[in-house]
């Protein structure tokens, strides 16, 4: 039963540390698909962390707060997209780019508005942030065994932007797939050429893919913020983004396996946590560092085992231009 | 569509990148008018703090020193076509390897201790690059996301050195015990007035020299040798370079080693020339200014000596700026860099244009 | 859209022209791609557009087609001028063009091809449902039957040459523009292709084929139009015209249709193959035990459909595809062993696809000249590079091949496609190997260069070095091979000795029939 309930609450750790790294996947989803290598998710993710939390600290608003955090976002992802798109920029150096600036430009502003060091104030006011909603009957449910313990942490309990994450996977398969705009996305990630020649514009669905990133990028960096913690932290995405690039490039850029290597990569960061301090068989004290480089070193074994070139958009990083 | 626009060669690697810079400057001025500080007395005071008195120029110089190897570091591997953004752990990595040659040899000779630092510091960076470039050569993982990890992985790894294992004991902040005297890169003050002349003491040692060094041998080695033809083929275009004869696998693991051990060469700069232990974080984002630089530079060791001068006067007067206008510190510095990044690396091409119609040049036209 | 009702054959028949160009002009930076083209188009006819590489009619074609945007002139569909500013407008006004390379994607569905563009509807499901209905129907009524469901990649060539045309018709196209479909077809196939043709300009829709093939134009087409450099330089009813005068047209002078050579005195075997297999990145063996040796003094010539093996079976006998199977040895010593490989022991390999691998276009001319031989004196000396012998090496090279500008450290992009490929040649030619492989020797090469590189090639040979030749051009095969080798499915179909080569008997080989080794 312990186990159980130790297991119960694991999978509702993994569920809350996964939804950042499926929002962000799920962004480099678009872009990746429409052909641009998305590096920057890590740097839209901070800014609109920082959006998020400085505004929802200034207004006293969540909502405002994902708003901006939205606009802050797709603001990069079209800076990002007129350097690569319009000017057939080198993708990798332009994401690269904005991560810095980023890096940089968040503390500065936190300080120089809020002068608290480089982070913004602790969110700490009703509506500030967003909180888990608990289902009906949760808390009746929570003292039955079995499934009753299920519902009411795996279920229950989560707040709204789990569950707008949780809706967005088989959404995002459904536009992908069965509409025209997902077939014209897939094409011109394979072969612009052809779809320039049907007489689409490359240009424009790119533009469509880098937004959708952007407000994707925007909804996770607010998550991280306004309801994983209370308030931005300088360099407080500690590479998520490039994690979530990884489990883009383990799923094959489709879907449902993207999110199961969010899980995956969520579960094995939960259960390292859990295994903090705790003396194991033979290695004895697991130290705190090797927790804090797990995921990071997980990324390279996932990157060296399942190579996701091969099967990448055909066009992916190439800038397009008419070749005579 | 029309070909790109072509500048006279002066244009194209002179004014160009200048203009890049520019664009830089005015869009970090506006962030500094946006914060509520006047960006002109911010100049000034930048300006001043960099070269404003003797000592304020020996830091400059100290700090141009670091981005000189990580500048290097990241050219070297945009020449055969490699994005590496894992200077800033192969420093540290390299900066470990250095710190463990002092501590153990430190009462010898300096003769002795310095070639055993520089090596170590090169071999210790080069096997950090090894991972990533072995995964890129052989399995097509993608360098960039590799290095990135790898950098995270190196600054979890040297925290708990520091803390756990290589720490001073009964000492609380995570450092090494000073390293020994042979196991010191002199000073250039020091070695200027035993000369007879008079210099303010900064950090600035004598692993500039090094540096200038290591801009003489890049340049021969990517120019001048058939390794280096071998390498830019490599860079430019993979299937030639198997027509060629020339294994691109093989290719990109021995830039990235070269990569990773200029990188490591930083340690020689702080380590030994500077702290004379090994602290935490001693690279300081010189890793990632490195790809500023390599960028600004054209990746060419000329361009990268004037970039990591510009970035070090950079450094040095943002860090006296913080004393004047508290908002405006590091990080600004750290944005002004990405920007950097931005105007001359990704959107390097926007003025090309507009600055050929302002020349006159013709499109499509090649002029010498 | 439907067919209108069918005209009486004479093409025209008192409509306006189907397409009408008038005083199109493009450049691309201080190349003049077309000059103040006119062409008129009739309706209901079969149109040929001929000229040689670099004549400009794919980029005339591009305009029409939307791609490109003239620099001035006026283009009229129907009798009523169109503004062709994207590829949208093209289409709109009914204008299909099936590209030389596919506009596919490989990944997709031959029925999510045909739709891409023409989905019907911002949700996919009833688009794609009408659209199948559609596509049965007119694969029925034209001979375009084709997989729906299968996946386009792995659909050979031909059949892949259906969808494109499918995808056109299905987005309403009347006027059909082809830009050189047969070169991945046998002759049989590219004969099939002619009489889908015909049926659809009996039904009343016009059909442009571009091409540099006399051979089609004469056979399938009503009336052609001959570009040189730009400009239209000829135009005439196909039946009032003959081979040589269009290629006279198409150079300027007169034309010698074959090669000048001596008989060929084969020595001793220098290069023997047993047994090749070769796989292709995929896994897929594509060469399958090839056999034949090259003699010291002979060119053997592989003639084959692109796609049938032949481009795997150069790269392996160069040594930059391993081998799955079998032997290549060189004077009887096993080139694939440790140690210098192909090149370091006499073999040199001139690409098929210069620009993809055989140069690299950012380097000068200099650096290029070198490629493959950089660590060789004398152009570098104990790993340095001696920049004055490659710059002299380079000049002179320049001097003996007419290679212009003479000019070793300009881009070797800024040399025409021609010159490129003189240096390349003079590259591998000089570095006096034993064996030669060229891939498409005048691919993307203007006719004088053509006549040179020919010339060198028997050249070589006279010096009693063997060549391999592969190239998609039979005439060029025919020509210039002394003995030639037939490839289809990835086997050596058929030898016949040049002399006594039909064009009729290799295309039946190339095809899969026929054929057998005459010893």
């Amino acid at each position: 039963m312990d186990a159980y309930r130790e297991l119960i609450l694991m999978l509702a750790a993994t569920i809350r540390v996964a939804t950042p790294l499926v929002l962000a996947s799920l962004a480099g989803l678009f872009s990746e698909r429409s052909g641009l290598i998305d590096l920057g998710l890590e740097g839209k993710m901070l800014a609109a962390a920082f959006a998020s939390a400085a505004v929802s600290a200034a207004t006293g608003s969540a909502w405002l707060g994902l708003a901006a955090g939205v606009g802050a976002a797709t603001a990069l992802a079209l800076i990002i997209a007129f350097a690569c798109v319009t000017h057939r920029g080198n993708q990798v150096v332009a994401a690269m780019a904005v991560n810095i600036i980023v890096a940089g430009l968040a503390p500065t502003l936190a300080l120089a508005w809020f002068d608290q060091g480089g982070q913004t104030p602790q969110l700490e006011g009703p509506g500030q942030r967003f909180l888990g909603i608990a289902w009906p009957g949760a808390l009746f449910a929570r003292r039955h065994p079995l499934p009753g313990l299920a519902y009411a942490e795996l279920l229950s309990g989560h707040n709204l932007i789990v569950y707008f994450a949780a809706a967005l996977v088989p959404a995002a398969a459904w536009v992908l797939y069965r509409t025209r705009f997902g077939l014209r996305l897939r094409a011109v990630g394979e072969n612009p050429l052809a779809v320039d020649t049907a007489g689409i514009s490359v240009n424009l669905l790119r533009y469509q893919a880098s937004v959708i990133s952007g407000a994707l990028c925007g909804v996770a960096g607010t998550y991280l913020a306004t309801a994983a913690s209370a308030g931005f932290v300088r360099d407080m995405t500690a590479g998520k983004g490039y994690l979530a690039l990884a489990a883009l490039i383990f799923g094959k850029w489709r879907p449902y396996p993207t999110l199961a290597a969010c899980l995956l990569f969520a579960f094995a960061d939960a259960g390292a946590t859990r295994l903090q301090g705790v003396s194991m068989p033979v290695i004895g004290v697991i130290p705190v560092q090797a927790i804090i480089a797990l995921p990071y070193l997980l990324t390279i074994l996932l990157l060296a085992g399942f190579v996701g070139e091969a099967v990448a958009p055909k066009a992916i990083g190439v800038p397009y231009s008419k070749e005579k | 569509m029309r070909a790109p626009a072509r500048l006279p060669r002066w244009a194209e690697f002179g004014l160009l990148p200048l203009v890049n810079l520019c664009a830089a400057l005015l869009v970090s001025g506006a962030v500094i008018r946006l914060i509520g500080e006047s960006p002109w007395a911010a100049l000034r005071l930048m300006v001043a703090g960099a070269f404003g008195a003797q000592d304020s120029i020996g830091y400059t110089l100290f700090y141009a020193t670091d981005f000189v190897f990580t500048g290097l570091a990241v050219a070297v591997a945009f020449h055969a076509g490699l994005f590496n953004i894992g200077g800033e752990g192969q420093a540290y990595v390299g900066g470990l390897g250095v710190g463990l040659v002092c501590l153990a040899c430190g009462s010898l000779s300096a003769w002795v201790v310095v070639p055993l630092g520089i090596a170590a510091g090169c071999v210790f960076g080069a096997a950090w690059a090894l991972v990533p470039a072995w995964l890129q050569a052989r399995r097509g993982s993608h360098i960039v996301i590799t290095t990135i990890m790898a950098n995270f992985i190196a600054s979890a790894l040297m925290t708990y050195l520091l803390v756990n294992v290589l720490i001073k004991p009964g000492q609380q902040s995570p450092e090494t015990r000073e390293f020994g005297p042979g196991a010191v890169m002199p000073a250039v003050d020091v070695v200027l007035g035993k000369m007879g002349i008079r210099f303010a003491p900064s950090p600035f040692n004598l692993a500039s020299l090094l540096a200038l060094a290591a801009c003489l041998l890049v340049w021969v080695f990517i120019w001048r040798t058939r390794w280096g033809y071998a390498l830019r083929v490599v860079g430019q275009n993979p299937r030639a370079a198997v027509f060629a004869g020339i294994s691109p696998p093989r290719t990109i693991l021995v830039a990235m080693l070269i990569s990773g051990g200029l990188a490591g060469c930083l340690g020689v700069n702080e380590l030994m020339g500077s702290q004379h232990r090994i602290l935490l974080d001693f690279p300081g984002g010189a890793g990632f200014v490195g790809i500023a630089v390599a960028l600004m530079g054209r990746n060419h060791p000329l361009g990268i000596l004037a970039a990591s001068l510009l970035f070090g006067a950079l450094y040095q007067g943002g860090s006296e700026l913080s004393f004047d206008m508290p908002h405006v510190n590091r990080d600004m510095v750290v944005m002004i860099q990405g920007l950097v990044i931005l105007f001359c690396g990704a959107l390097e091409g926007v003025f090309r244009a507009p600055l050929a119609v302002l020349l006159g040049a013709r499109d499509g036209e090649e002029k010498t | 859209m439907e067919p209108e009702s069918p005209e009486p054959k004479a093409p025209g028949g008192g409509h306006p022209p189907a397409l009408e160009l008038r005083g199109i002009d493009k450049r691309f930076g201080s190349v003049h791609a077309n000059r103040a083209v006119s062409l008129s188009v009739a309706r209901g006819s079969i149109h040929g557009l001929i000229g040689e590489n670099g004549a400009g009619k794919s980029t005339l074609m591009n305009i029409v087609s939307g791609f490109h945007r003239a620099d001035s002139g006026e283009i009229r569909v129907n009798g009523r001028v169109v503004e062709m500013g994207r590829p949208r407008d093209s289409i709109e006004a009914g204008i299909g063009m099936v590209h030389q390379h596919f506009m596919l994607v490989d990944r997709f569905t031959v029925l999510e091809n045909v739709v891409l563009g023409a989905e019907g509807g911002r949700r996919l499901g009833d688009g794609l449902a009408a659209a199948r209905e559609a596509l049965g129907r007119m694969g029925g009524e034209y001979g375009l039957e084709v997989p729906l469901d299968a996946e386009t990649g792995q659909l050979p060539v031909g059949m892949r040459q259906r969808v494109e045309i499918l995808k056109v018709l299905h987005h309403g196209a009347q006027i059909l523009i082809l830009d050189e479909p047969t070169a991945v077809l046998t002759p049989s196939e590219a004969d099939q292709l002619f009489r889908m043709l015909a049926l659809l300009r009996d039904q009343g829709r016009t059909v442009i084929l571009v091409t540099h093939k006399l051979r089609e134009i004469m056979a399938a087409t009503d009336r052609v139009t001959v570009m040189r450099q730009g400009a239209v330089v000829h135009e005439t009813a196909t039946g009032a015209t003959s081979p040589r005068a269009l290629a006279e047209h198409m150079v300027g002078r007169a034309v010698q249709l074959s090669v000048e050579k001596r008989p060929a005195r084969p020595g001793r075997v220098l290069l023997d193959v047993r047994n090749l297999d070769v796989r292709d990145h995929l896994g897929v063996l594509r060469v399958k035990k090839a056999t034949f040796a090259l003699r010291a003094g002979e060119i053997v010539g592989i003639a084959g459909v692109s796609g049938n093996g032949q481009s795997e079976l150069l790269e392996a006998v160069a040594g930059i595809r391993p081998r799955a199977g079998g032997e290549i040895l060189l004077e009887g010593r096993d080139v694939a062993g440790a140690g210098p490989g192909p090149r370091g022991l006499g073999i040199a390999h001139v690409p098929e696809d210069r620009l993809r691998m055989g140069v690299v276009g950012q380097f000068s001319a200099e650096d290029n000249a070198i490629l493959g031989y950089h660590a060789r004196r004398p152009f570098s000396r104990r790993g340095f590079l001696d920049r004055g012998a490659i710059r002299r090496d380079c000049g002179r090279k320049m001097a003996e091949y007419d290679i212009r500008p003479q000019s070793p450290w300009l881009r070797i992009t800024a040399f025409s496609g021609g010159n490129q490929q003189k240096l390349v040649m003079a590259r591998e030619i000089d570095s006096k190997p034993l064996v030669l492989v060229v891939g498409q020797p005048t691919r993307g090469v203007d006719i004088g260069a053509i006549e040179f590189i020919h010339g060198r090639i028997v050249g070589l040979r006279d010096s009693g070095k063997a060549i391999l030749i592969v190239s998609v051009e039979l005439d060029e095969i025919m020509g210039l091979s002394d003995r030639i080798l037939v490839m289809a499915g990835g086997e050596i179909v058929g030898e016949v000795p040049a002399a006594e080569a039909t064009e009729r008997a290799l295309g039946l080989m190339m095809a899969g029939v026929g054929g057998g080794r005459r010893p």
